[in-house]
């Protein structure tokens, strides 16, 4: 008899669940739009449920990982932090992975992995520089979408110099350069520049060891990533599940926790 | 009395150091606060007062204190002067203002010109080279002067005796909580972080010989318990201060235990006795003189990174796997240190993790990641 087991990332912009089969199929996934604190776990969950036309009684073990993890009470088995989730979906996704970048909505974690576990990890202090509350406080800026912030910033076709250290002073930055009639394009380029010379600063005190793979939402703007590849010098690799990443770490470690249930 | 019993004593009262002061106050005794760090509470101790360890507060916001302080100072001293400054330590007859650090040599002025007439300010500078008879001799004069200004407060000399008392009182109470801090580790089934760090944070605020007595008591009914079944991880805390039970509850939910700290708040602050013969003025100068791998005092032979060999040997002596480095904001020596700490654990193959954190954090979330992820990789190795 299959087992059937949920993940569930409650983050502090999203909230995305994946249901997979035997540990190693995956039978559906979900995500909405907002995190911790709101609607979007209980949806997210419902609707990955939907998806999979199954209910709660089925999942033989529910794991809940990410900022709102605890926040799950009654609706998970079980909770565990994000980043063993982050390693552990990195490593099904792609087996050969040694360094995990993971750009959430309010922190940066690299993870350093060996034979598939987490063996190392840094995260950013207490500072918006970098994460992806930093992007969207940009995007605002620029009155753009996030999601286009990558395809606009392959547009670019200047060098602009934007400071990598904060949030608040790149902010005034951005302004001034609107001000001055600069490009939104290579604004955006150089905004891409600032954010992977904040990461590749923290993935440098882990060390960058091939393959290297980025998780979370912004691994989804083709801008950071080439970015992040010219500064580290490395190949960074991402998925298509890229942002589902974290839920599906939680759902391998929950089929874990069935097996052991049954045994 | 049950160790859960001694345990809320202790707790009742680190949570509640505001209530101690008013309890001894309303008793007669004068009281003198003492600021981080390294302060010879023994002649407070002498001199038949009580001294108040303030080391800020997990409770208040600064607000007063900003007046005095640049936006980049560490929020334990800004607290310190927040309390002075709202009256929450109006009961006060004196307080010691120690300068080891870059942060408290200003404060120490900040506050001697908000207190004014107000309150006696004692300043008190250590030498920066210890281990030189001269410097011995620096803080000999300094102490001297601690002394005087003591005396003027309570009314009476503060004779050899009544020092060399103190010592002997200090020295029990030090051994008591060195003793204690093993037996927390060995049963920390039993006594969990919160309670361990109650337990020793009651210590700042607690005449000594109650709480050595009570203290002593609490030791002998934990070495009469069988040996801890423990399952989960064992690491070593370091940095200046780490008493938020919020923050505690944290390693507690995840099953961290401390087998060991180097955190200046605790074991830094009783690692060393004083002579109990000889002159007792000068024994208190060599305690100071013969305190060494602290990341606040000056070595003379840094680069052979001593402190961070230290460190790394505390946590394998310990039976720790890691370490938890709190890096308290805007702390320089700590910040400075950083890179050669890392190095020394790097050098001994001791995981770690660095958090950030200062007294007005509400939130610990993040903090709880890192906690919670650094338990996974410990108990994976």
């Amino acid at each position: 008899m299959s087992i059937f087991t949920m993940g569930i990332d409650v983050g502090s912009t999203a909230s995305k669940c994946v249901i997979i089969k035997d540990g190693k199929d995956i039978v559906a996934k979900s995500l909405v739009a907002v995190g911790t604190g709101t609607s979007g776990p209980a949806r997210a969950i419902a609707e990955v449920l939907e998806n999979a036309g199954m209910t709660r009684e089925e999942m033989d073990f529910v794991l809940a990982t990410g900022y709102g993890r605890n926040s799950l009470d009654g609706l998970a088995d079980l909770q565990m932090s994000e980043l063993s989730c982050h390693a552990r979906g990195a490593a099904f996704l792609f087996p050969e992975v040694r360094t995990v970048i993971d750009i959430g909505g309010q922190d940066v974690k690299v993870i350093e992995i060996e034979n598939g576990q987490m063996r190392n990890f840094v995260m950013n202090d207490k500072c918006a520089a970098g994460t992806g509350r930093f992007l969207d406080v940009m995007a605002r800026v620029l009155e753009v979408n996030v999601e286009d912030l990558g395809a606009l910033g392959d547009q670019s076709t200047r060098e602009i110099g934007i400071s990598s250290t904060c949030t608040v002073f790149a902010e005034s930055e951005v302004i001034s350069q609107l001000a001055v009639g600069t490009d939104k394009c290579d604004i955006i380029n150089g905004i891409h520049k600032s954010v992977a010379g904040r990461v590749s600063g923290l993935c440098n005190r882990v060390g960058v060891r091939d393959l290297v793979v980025m998780t979370g939402g912004v691994a989804q703007n083709r801008g950071i990533v080439k970015a992040l590849r010219e500064q580290l010098g490395h190949e960074i690799h991402t998925s298509p599940l890229t942002q589902y990443n974290g839920a599906l770490g939680a759902a391998l470690f929950a089929y874990q926790k069935a097996l052991k249930q049954q045994q | 009395m049950s160790i859960e019993t001694f345990v809320n004593e202790f707790s009742a009262i680190a949570a509640n150091p505001h209530g101690q002061l008013k309890a001894y106050k309303e008793a007669g005794k004068k009281c003198i606060g003492v600021m981080p760090y390294y302060a010879p509470e023994e002649l407070v101790y002498a001199a038949g007062m009580m001294p108040f360890g303030m080391w800020g507060s997990n409770k208040k916001t600064i607000s007063k204190a900003k007046e005095y302080c640049a936006t980049f100072y560490c929020t334990i001293a800004q607290l310190d002067l927040e309390m002075l400054l709202d009256g929450t330590c109006d009961l006060l007859d004196g307080v010691i203002t120690p300068t080891i650090c870059d942060t408290l040599r200003p404060m120490s002025q900040n506050i001697r010109v908000a207190m004014s007439e107000k309150l006696p300010c004692i300043f008190l500078a250590h030498p920066q080279n210890r281990f030189a008879d001269f410097g011995k001799q620096f803080c000999l004069d300094q102490y001297t002067h601690v002394k005087t200004e003591l005396e003027k407060i309570v009314g009476h000399e503060i004779t050899n005796d009544d020092i060399a008392n103190a010592i002997k009182v200090y020295n029990k109470s030090r051994a008591a909580r060195r003793e204690f801090v093993k037996l927390a580790s060995d049963h920390c089934d039993v006594i969990d972080p919160i309670m361990r760090s109650a337990v020793l944070k009651a210590a700042w605020f607690m005449d000594k010989v109650e709480y050595t007595e009570k203290l002593t008591a609490l030791n002998a009914e934990l070495k009469a318990l069988p040996a801890a079944k423990w399952n989960g991880v064992k690491v070593v805390t370091s940095g200046i201060i780490v008493d938020n039970p919020t923050l505690l509850k944290v390693f507690k939910d995840n099953n961290v235990a401390i087998a060991a700290d180097d955190v200046a708040h605790e074991s830094r602050a009783f690692r060393t006795d004083a002579a109990e013969t000889g002159d007792p003025m000068m024994a208190l100068c060599e305690q100071f003189t013969n305190t060494d791998y602290d990341v606040l005092l000056y070595d003379p032979q840094s680069s052979q990174n001593r402190r961070g060999e230290f460190v790394a040997n505390l946590v394998k002596e310990s039976g720790a796997q890691g370490l938890v480095l709190f890096m308290q904001q805007f702390c320089d020596p700590e910040e400075m240190e950083f890179p050669y700490l890392k190095k020394a654990l790097d050098a001994a193959g001791i995981p770690f993790i660095k958090l950030g954190v200062d007294q007005q954090m509400r939130d610990f979330g993040q903090a709880a990641t890192a906690i919670q992820a650094f338990a996974d990789v410990l108990s994976m190795q």
